[in-house]
């Protein structure tokens, strides 16, 4: 019974929710509601995952009509695996987020917090479910409208117009998706996806469809920061509240990549993006400009929270290198680092949390000695920066890894280059906090023993654990990945 | 040449005014002027699907005797949705921007820029 209709509960739960916490008068209650929810989603999450691992494809059929007329949810590796990161994720920060949020947000706006963070949720699970690209536009608008609500409740003023900033860009850029959405329907005649597929085998209109893909890959790039239109990126991660920076930095750009990697593989096909557009004359070279200028930006930051954003604009990079190089491992490459990059950045933006929960403030040079007066919480950053840099048995390796392997099967020299320089850049900016949190000297008078409290530090461990633990069993993300990348490819 | 200029006039609408709302977007300082702008780009879209949606010499769509060709009804109920969406953002921005008066004083983005580079 309630695997017949696993998908479709999955976003149902939390929509159902975000109406009730609103309604409810006291904040801990809802954020009880919200927590219960989450660690549902992620039951269902990953009992889906196990039913596509087993080597089945899910086709949910709303309200019982059949696709193509209907909206059908359909659910294979790629998006079962998305799927499971997105609510693993919201799990791991909600536990984080009671103390969190009551010490950041207004109290009597606590529980539309958590009605907007469900909506979230909904929206992101939304976009990875649907099989129908037009309910993907809808989804999409869900989770942005909410997140600018929760950027917004940040609380220095910066927060305001971050968001306003990242709601014109991310308004531009989903009406690009629409009118994307709306010139492949002129063509075809269809809204569901593998029905697109389909038809695009005969369609002869090229400059329509053209037209069509420019503005769908321009829109889901402002989206996913995707280098020169990552403008909104940095403001936004710095100035949320901290549980929003955590749970958007690991999952927001990543949905949006996800729908990059749909739209492009099963979508349009290979064939079309790689040898008609020609997409990878984009992806490749601003990628490999994320790669080196956002890291070279990230080094000269005062804020760490700006810092550890422009490092995102940075991974976002490796992770379209991953799909511009077009070949097998590069997708297993680009896949696996979606799932890294959301564990390390994960984090990496706890730990921040933590330390603004105690000293409020995230500036460098407020920070000196942190690392003795919050040593689990500063351990934590160190093997998360670790992570980030690519150390052997952390899961920044594997991922590096195997985008290195990709770029020599093509024998791109200079991508190695590329790759290796981003790291050490990277192990620059983690290394000048290390520097100011464990080899300057705290200020005289607080030189104790000041750590965040147990709610904060055990989610942040359970991430940095499994940073280590996905580095050294390796198999279980690779061959995940693996899988998704070869049944994109269609082989 | 005429007839193609003429046949498409709906098209050239929606060309002239998604430009004149993205324009509006990007050079206005003001932000009440940037979801205006916001609004014309969107209200473009709008307006293709809708002409997407027509069929030559086709009738409202609704089944009725002695009419055999109608209009396709999809892409105006997929606007509904969109129109729906369109409201929620532009309520949504407009909110920010009195949460954004309050808090500077001002709607003017440099002003506002001036504010925060001065802390």
């Amino acid at each position: 019974m309630i695997e017949q209709h696993l998908s479709i509960l999955l976003v149902v739960i939390p929509l159902l929710a975000a109406p009730i916490t609103a309604i409810l008068p006291w904040a801990r209650i809802a954020w009880l509601l919200t927590l219960l929810v989450s660690w549902v989603c992620l039951l269902l999450a990953v009992w889906q995952l196990q039913i596509v691992l087993a080597g089945n494809i899910i086709s949910y059929e709303l309200g019982g009509w059949a696709p193509p007329w209907g909206i059908e949810y359909r659910i294979d590796i790629i998006n079962a695996f998305i799927a499971m990161i997105v609510a693993a994720i919201a799990a791991i920060t909600l536990p984080y987020a009671l103390r969190s949020v009551e010490q950041e947000i207004v109290p009597r706006h606590i529980p539309l917090f958590y009605t907007a963070f469900l909506l979230c949720l909904t929206g992101l699970l939304g976009i990875t479910l649907t099989g129908d690209i037009f309910n993907l536009f809808v989804f999409l608008e869900i989770s942005s409208l909410s997140s600018y609500a929760l950027i917004s409740m940040g609380r220095q003023r910066q927060a305001l117009t971050a968001a306003f900033q990242y709601l014109v860009m991310g308004t531009i850029g989903a009406t690009f998706l629409l009118i994307g959405i709306g010139l492949t329907y002129a063509v075809t005649g269809t809204l569901n996806m593998s029905d697109i597929t389909a038809r695009l085998q005969d369609v002869e209109e090229f400059r329509t469809l053209h037209t069509a893909f420019a503005f769908i890959f321009i829109g889901i790039a402002l989206k996913l920061a995707m280098f020169p239109l990552h403008l909104w990126l940095p403001n936004v991660y710095t100035y949320a509240p901290s549980v929003i920076s955590v749970f958007l930095a690991a999952t927001a750009t990543k949905v949006a990549i996800y729908v990059l990697i749909r739209v492009i593989f099963t979508i349009y096909g290979i064939e079309f993006a790689f040898e008609e557009i020609h997409i990878n004359w984009f992806l490749l070279p601003l990628s490999a400009i994320a790669v080196i200028s956002a890291s070279l930006i990230a080094i000269f930051q005062t804020n760490i929270k700006r810092m550890l954003a422009y490092s995102s604009v940075a991974q976002i990079g490796y992770i379209l290198l991953g799909i511009g190089l077009a070949s097998m491992t590069g997708l297993t490459a680009a896949i696996l680092h979606l799932f890294n990059h959301a564990l390390m950045k994960g984090a990496l933006f706890m730990t921040l949390g933590a330390v603004f929960y105690k000293m409020n403030t995230v500036q460098l040079g407020d920070l000196n000695g942190i690392g003795r007066r919050m040593p689990l919480t500063m351990g934590a950053f160190v093997i998360g920066g670790l992570s980030l840099v690519g150390v052997p048995l952390t899961v920044g390796f594997i991922s590096k890894w195997y985008l290195v392997v990709a770029a020599l099967e093509q024998q791109w020299w200079w991508l190695v280059v590329i790759l290796i320089a981003g790291s050490l850049l990277a192990l620059i900016y983690i290394w000048r906090v290390v520097e100011v949190a464990y080899l300057k000297p705290a200020p005289a008078g607080c030189a104790t023993r000041n750590e965040a409290p147990l709610s904060l530090l055990i989610p942040t461990w359970i991430l940095i654990a499994g940073n280590i633990y996905f580095g050294i069993h390796t198999s279980l993300t690779v061959d995940v990945a693996e899988s998704a990348s070869t049944m994109l490819f269609g082989k | 040449m005429m007839e193609f200029v003429l046949g498409h006039y709906n098209y050239w609408i929606v060309v002239v005014l998604m430009m004149a709302g993205f324009y509006t977007v990007i050079s206005r300082g003001n932000l009440i002027k940037k979801i205006a702008g916001l609004n014309i780009f969107q209200v473009s879209v709008f307006l293709l699907y809708i002409s997407i949606g027509n069929v030559q010499e086709g009738t409202t769509p609704i089944i009725a005797p002695g009419f055999q060709h109608y209009s396709n009804p999809l892409p105006h109920v997929l606007i509904l949705t969109a129109i729906v969406v369109g409201v929620a953002t532009t309520a949504l921005g407009l909110a920010l921007i009195v949460r954004i008066k309050e808090a500077y004083g001002t709607i003017e983005e440099e002003d506002i820029h001036l504010q925060d580079n001065s802390l």
